[in-house]
Formats: structure tokens, sequence, C-alpha cells
């Protein structure tokens, strides 16, 4: 079984957020960054099934330089070795684009599975492993919770709105995004982090994919929410006005 | 591992007075290697995901907690480090053994608990323990199968460990001692499962044994009631009667103080790290509060007061962290880089430790009464709150008291780093005496002093300030300069705070960021005065009339220089601190 992780560096989540100068992304100069937390959950998904079935755990990543940290992150807790697609200008490349880039490195591995968490915790979209799926030629399943391997197929469970959830059985080679918290992650342990350092890092370069995909999506502005407070006096006797504010509460604010 | 030694020069221990440094030939974590990140990672995950949520219950010693979360960092590796792969230990270097130190110490009760285990408890069995024990136990110690912990001190004998009354006694059939004593203020010994015991054979050689928990005549008393590390296990264990294989000597016979005073000087740099953790824990809670608390309709850290103490806390922080790292450096490059697979690696090691023993005990002063600082201003800075237990600040202050008590009161080890250097100097170890004759040659001829306007001659002025001193000192008292304690700590106030205003120049430097020399700015300002004032008191007691109107006329010149605007630096550094709302040089 040889499965391929596709995990993306972001901005640690404890970050005190400022805006970029020229307000269409984040200034990240002063972060510090972690692995996406859903793509940790697909890399230990991936451990585990390595764990149980054999075979090899392959981490891809396409960032700048820094990302290596997280990548030798990824080998510290048991990944075999990794493929970096570095470069420093993936904030003007669209979903599309990276996907497409990650796809090409990954046909080269034929892999049989492919995880990633369902979406990132800086942008957000939920769509690269989807993407992913349609470019490789794969049947995929989204937000899957568990994984069932057999020796040809993979029976996923999916989770769906309002508690349920859905359960399908698909052919391998697949590609899977791994919702957080589907199993307990592991820690780094020093021997991992010793061992990393001789685990194979292979460098891919933008060129040696095709160049810099051009983008069909643009991201022109970043904001921060903006603040908004209503005040509603709801008239009439205690006991109705009570009634009626539990409405609101539960049917317009859905806070209860 | 990569070695950071090749890169260093390796000096001697006490050359930082005779010698000027560059950036770049002191070790500061501007210069981690990748691995030390993912090290510093790893174990700021186990803090957060293990240590922090069980906080109050370890505060409440609720059975088994501690030690479970002990074992469990064992199996990452957490608590042997520096041990050698072969008997499960993670072999990296000691940098390394203080990133995860730092890391874990952000409570002080657990710190007692790692402390206990993977220093004084695992050490002495890693430097001085044969194949045959160290395969025994050492492999234990390494996978958390067993705790370990110290037994030195006894009630009447603390900073004078020497006299200890416990004893054993070789059996006559020679197979076994037969140990009879107590213990007292014994980390760990509730859990512990191997105590190192120091015990006179014959009642006169005083010797070290591996003694198992578990046999007959090993009692642990009641836990005590301390002050603060409440969640730490501190209880008097007893020994009646117990029969300890005589292959559990540890060491040689009548040798045990050379593994006391050497796991001693291990303790004292260790200790750094744990005061920097806690330090940055209660900065981080103090820089929040005073962001959240609103009064007089502005957060208070709005307010110049709490900035100046923000601030502050911040540079004696750094201050202390540069210390630390630059003598991991120090016995990093005294190794050379040479691993365990020496046949005298331990006796290299504890050659390379001790080496720096004076520079351990300027760790071990220095970041105890940072911790000290940096916990009383939390508490200030959080008011009446900062008095209350639902607050951190509040524990952190009591679990601070003890660090100025443990691994060698502050006063041994001021009396310590002095005598060191003085016994260097008279082996012919230190050119001390040729440093200081040269300056008082220079002194006579004018040339050494210069008005002092940069950072760097500040520095250098202030190591002049030391050998001036000491070079008085010797003159007056000769060789009962050894007797006059309140000289010996004086003396090394200033070389302390030398030490400390040049490694945290050198490190400004290196990181070459605005709020690291702005820290620097005004911490090597604040030496000077310091320096001054002690400088001047010993020198009264050193040397009277033109002589001593001299000493003082050359004192005033090394310690004159130009005051920055500190308050308004400060200022800034802690709006610095405020706007990334951690502990952060870059």
């Amino acid at each position: 079984m040889k499965i391929v992780v596709a995990v993306k560096q972001v901005p640690a989540r404890d970050s005190q957020l400022r805006l970029a100068a020229d307000g269409r992304w984040i200034d990240d100069s002063e972060l510090s960054f972690e692995i996406n937390e859903p793509d940790a959950y697909a890399l230990e998904e991936a451990l585990q099934l390595k764990e149980k079935k054999g075979g090899e755990v392959i981490v891809l990543c396409a960032g700048p330089a820094r990302a290596a940290t997280s990548i030798r992150e990824a080998l510290a807790k048991g990944a075999d070795r990794a493929i970096h697609i570095e470069e420093d200008k993936l904030e003007s490349v669209d979903t599309l684009g990276v996907a497409r880039l990650l796809a090409k490195a990954i046909e080269a591995e034929k892999p049989d599975l492919v995880l990633t968490g369902l979406q990132s915790d800086d942008l957000g979209y939920g769509q690269t492993g989807v993407v992913l799926g349609e470019l490789l030629g794969l049947p995929h399943a989204t937000i899957v919770m568990q994984v069932e391997l057999d020796e040809a197929e993979v029976r996923v469970k999916r989770e769906l709105e309002g508690g349920w959830f859905q359960y399908v059985t698909m052919p391998l080679p697949a590609v899977l995004t791994i919702q957080s918290g589907i199993n307990k992650l592991r820690y780094a342990t020093l021997m991992g982090i010793k061992k990393a350092k001789s685990k194979p890092v292979q460098n891919l370069s933008i060129a040696q994919l095709g160049g810099l995909p051009v983008p069909v999506a643009e991201r022109t502005r970043v904001y921060l929410p903006e603040r908004s407070k209503q005040t509603e006096l709801i008239p009439g006797e205690p006991r109705e006005a009570a009634a009626k504010l539990v409405e609101k509460l539960r049917f317009e604010a859905r806070v209860i | 591992m990569v070695s950071i030694a090749p890169a260093l020069p390796k000096t001697r221990g006490g050359a930082f007075l005779l010698e000027d440094r560059r950036p770049d030939e002191i070790f500061t974590p501007e210069d981690f290697t990748e691995e030390h990140h993912a090290v510093a990672k790893a174990t700021d995950e186990f803090w957060t995901e293990e240590i922090a949520p069980n906080l109050d219950a370890i505060q409440h010693q609720e059975p088994g907690v501690a030690a479970r979360i002990l074992r469990k960092s064992a199996e990452l590796g957490l608590t042997a480090v520096v041990v050698p792969e072969r008997y499960g230990g993670m072999e990296m270097d000691l940098v390394s053994a203080m990133i995860v130190a730092e890391g874990v110490a952000r409570d002080g009760s657990y710190a007692a608990w790692h402390g206990a285990h993977s220093g004084i408890g695992t050490l002495p069995l890693l430097l001085f323990g044969t194949e045959e024990q160290k395969q025994k136990y050492l492999t234990k110690l390494c996978s958390g199968e067993m705790i370990g912990a110290y037994c030195l001190t006894e009630a009447h004998a603390g900073s004078d460990a020497l006299a200890a009354r416990c004893r054993a006694d070789l059996s006559e059939d020679g197979a076994s001692y037969v140990l009879n004593g107590q213990k007292m203020w014994i980390t760990n010994a509730g859990a512990a499962d191997l105590f190192t015991v120091f015990a006179k054979i014959g009642g006169e050689q005083f010797s070290a044994f591996l003694v198992e928990r578990s046999w007959p005549g090993v009692t642990i008393g009641a836990e005590e009631k301390k002050m603060g590390i409440k969640g730490s296990s501190t209880c008097a264990v007893y020994f009646d009667n117990v029969r300890v294989p005589a292959e559990n000597l540890l060491g040689e016979i009548g040798r045990g103080h050379i593994i006391a005073f050497n796991i001693l000087n291990y303790g004292r740099l260790k200790l750094g790290p744990f005061a920097a953790g806690g330090a940055k824990q209660v900065l981080a809670e103090s820089l929040k509060y005073a962001r959240e608390r609103v009064a007089f309709g502005h957060p208070i850290a709005d307010f110049g007061l709490i900035r100046h103490k923000l601030a502050e806390m911040a540079i004696r922080l750094f201050a202390a962290e540069s210390m630390i790292y630059r003598v991991a450096g120090l016995i990093e490059a005294h190794l050379g880089g040479a691993g365990w697979n020496q046949p005298d690696a331990a006796q290299r090691e504890l050659k390379a430790v001790e080496e720096f023993a004076a520079e351990c005990s300027y760790v071990k002063i220095f970041a105890s009464e940072m911790l000290d600082y940096v916990a009383d201003e939390g508490v200030q800075i959080h008011g009446g709150y900062g008095y209350h237990q639902d607050y951190l600040v509040e524990r952190a202050y009591r679990d601070s008291r003890i660090n100025r008590i443990f691994e060698g009161t502050n006063e041994i080890n001021r009396m310590l780093a002095t005598g060191l250097l003085l016994k260097r100097a008279q082996r012919g170890q230190l050119p001390l005496v040729e440093a200081v004759k040269r300056l008082q040659s220079e002194i006579l001829s004018g040339s050494s002093i210069n008005g002092s306007a940069d950072d760097a001659a500040l520095v250098s002025n202030a190591k002049k300030a030391a050998l001036l001193v000491l070079g008085a000192a010797y003159q007056r008292f000769l060789t009962d300069l050894a007797e006059q304690q309140e000289i010996l700590a004086g003396i090394t106030d200033i070389s302390m705070n030398a030490f400390a205003a040049e490694s945290v120049l050198l490190r400004a430097r290196k990181a070459n960021s605005e709020l690291a020399l702005k820290m620097a700015s005004v911490f090597v300002r604040e030496v000077m005065e310091l320096i001054e004032t002690t400088a001047r008191t010993l020198l009264a007691a050193c040397s009277e009339g033109d002589n001593l109107r001299l000493n003082l006329a050359v004192l005033r010149r090394f310690t004159r220089f130009e005051p920055v605007n500190a308050i308004e630096l400060r200022r800034q550094i802690a709006i610095r601190l405020l706007a990334t709302g951690r502990y952060a040089v870059a």
C-alpha cells in the first residue's frame, strides 16, 4: 500500500493576524507556521493504515522553503519520505493551479491512496482534494470520518449535515479528504526527529512540473469581519416576551 | 546529531574575563539547528497536550498523575535526551536537553519531577555507573519503567553535604552493604523506584549506592508541606538495615563527593532552562492580563509603569537565556564533538562541565533571581488578582522561591564561583594574576582608561572592573580571601554580571533585531550601575587611604557611561512584546 499525503503549511492557530499592505493576503513575515490541522489528521490516518497494511507513506507539500520544517515534522512522526514542491510564489496560484502541481507530482508515484485534509486552516476553500481527484481521474470522497481498506477497494464514512453519515465504497486508487479529529494524533518522538534527518526529501521545482500555472481565479481583497450590533426590544408581557426571545435565539440567532 | 561544537572556539572556564569574543564565537538560540527547533516543537506539544491540562491535578498531588505524565514523556524520549542510544536514550546534544528542560519547566512542580528524574536521578548512573549497572538500571530509567531520585541532603547536612551521617557497612561475607540513616527533601521520593544514595562506608568513606525502593528497610516519609512546588513529591527517605548488593556501589569507594559535586554542576546549569521556562510562562500571562485589564478607561498595558515591568521582565529573561545557551555552547565546544563511543566519554563529559563550573553557578544564580523578579512583577501587574490562587502568577511566585535554595544555595554558589576562579589561577590554569598585573600597569600608564561610548566598550570595562576588584582583594587578603564570604560573593556579582552583559550584547548583535539591541542597550547600562555600586563597597573593604582613592578613581572611569533614554527604550520594548503577545526576540 503506497499512500501519498498532501499537507499544507499554514500560520499557527494562535497567530495574531495582520493584513498585508496590498490588502490581498495576510502579512506572514512574523508568523510561526504549522501543518494544517486536517492534514495532520490525514497524515495520522495514513500512518495508521500503514501500520495495519504495511507499505509506504509519502508526504507531499507545495510551499516555500520554510515548509521544509513541516515536512521534517511529518517525517519525524513516521512518514517514509517526502516530496517538496518548493516555490515562493504560490500565493498567486489558485486552487486549480496548486492541485495541478500536486497532481503532477502524484502521477509519478502511482499511489494506491491519496489523503489530504478536507480544507486548509488559512484559506479554507475545501477544494484542493476534490480538484485533485478530478485531475487524477480518480474517485474521491470528502469529509471522511473513517477509512476501511480492502484489497482493491476502500469503504469510507462521510460526515453529512445534521448528524447524518454516508457510507461509500469505491475502488482504489482513490482520493480522500479527511475531517479533523477522526483519530488521535501522535507526538513526534525525539528518536523520530533524529531519524527524520536521514529520510529522503525530493525537491521539485515549478519548472520540473511545467511552470507556474496561470490562475483562473484571483483573490482581490482580504478584510477583517466587520462588526455590527443590533438591539431589539421585545415588548409585551414577560411570559410572551420570553417565549418570543427563545424563538429568536433558536431560529434567528441559532445559539440555543 | 550534527554537533554545534566545530563552529565554536574551545575556551577555558573563567577565560571570558580575560578575552573578548565576537558574536559568532558564542552559541545562542539564534544558532539552533532545524533539529533543535523540532525538539522544541515536540516538547511544546507535549506541554500543551499532556502537562497543561493536568496542572491542577499535579498541583494537588492527585495520585499517579505526575508520574504517569513523566513516564509518557519518557516514551517520547524527553527524559533521556543526552543518554546514548544503546541504553535507550536519544544521544542528542546538551543544547537539546536544555530546550526540553525549558519546554517542560513552565510549571515549577512538574519541572521538579522532570529534573529529579532526568537530571540528578539519571546522570550519576550515566556518568559513574558500570556497564552492568547501566544495562540493569539506566535502560529502565530511560524507558520510564523506573523513576529516579537522588538522596544527598540530610537533616543536619545541607550545604555541607559531606557532613552526612548516613552510613553503609560491608557485610561479613563482603557481598553487600548494610545501609542505615535518613535523607531529607528527596524530590520524587513519593514515586521513585531507584534512589542514588550517599552514605559513608564505615562512617568515613563518602560513597554512593543504587538503592531500589522495593528493598526491605526502605521507607518513604510523608509528603512535606512546602511553600511552593506543591505538586512535586518531597519526602524524607529512611534506610533501616537495608541490604545493598556490593555491585550496587556507584563509582569508587570514598569518592562519592566527586559524584555529588559533578552532578551539582549539571544541576546548576539545568536550573537555568527551568527558570527560563517558568519565566516565559509568567511573562506571557502578564502580557495577556495587561492587555485585557482596564483601569481608568485604558488597558493597563498603556501605562508607563506597567510597560516598565514588562520590558524589564523580558530583558532579564533575555539575559538569562543568553547565558544559558552560551554556557551550553562552551561545554559542547570543549567536548569538541566527541561522542559516547570513546571509552572515556563519561570522563570527558565530566571534565567539560567541570571546566565551566563557575559559569554554571552564574547561570544558577542569575536565572533563579531572574525568575524571582519576573514572578514578583507578574503578581504586581495582576494586582489583587495576582494574590489569588486562581491565577497562575500566584503559584509561580511561590514556586520560584525554592530555586535560590536548591542545587546549592545562591550564597554557596556565589562563594564557589569566585573561589573556583582563584583556585584555577593558583594552579596556573587561568592567567588571572597576569591579567590583573597587566591591568594595573595599564592603569598606571593611563592607557586602558577610555571613556566608553558604545556597548562593547562598556562590557570590556565591566570585566576590567572585575579584575580591578579581584586584584585589590587578593592583595589585601592573600590566601585568606577564601574565607571572606562577602568579598567572594561581591566579586561573583561583578563577574557574573559582566558575563551576562557580554552574553546579551553578543547575542543581540548576532540576532541583529531592533528589539534585542534595545534590550542590550538597557541591560548593559543597568549592569554597569550595579557593578559600580558593588565594586565601590568591595574596594572600600580591600584598600584604604591613597590606594583606595586611586582604585575608586579608576573604577569611576571604567563605569562611566553616557546614559541612553532607558525609559523610552523600555516603553518601546514593551509595546513590541504586547503587539506579539509573547516573548520573542526577533
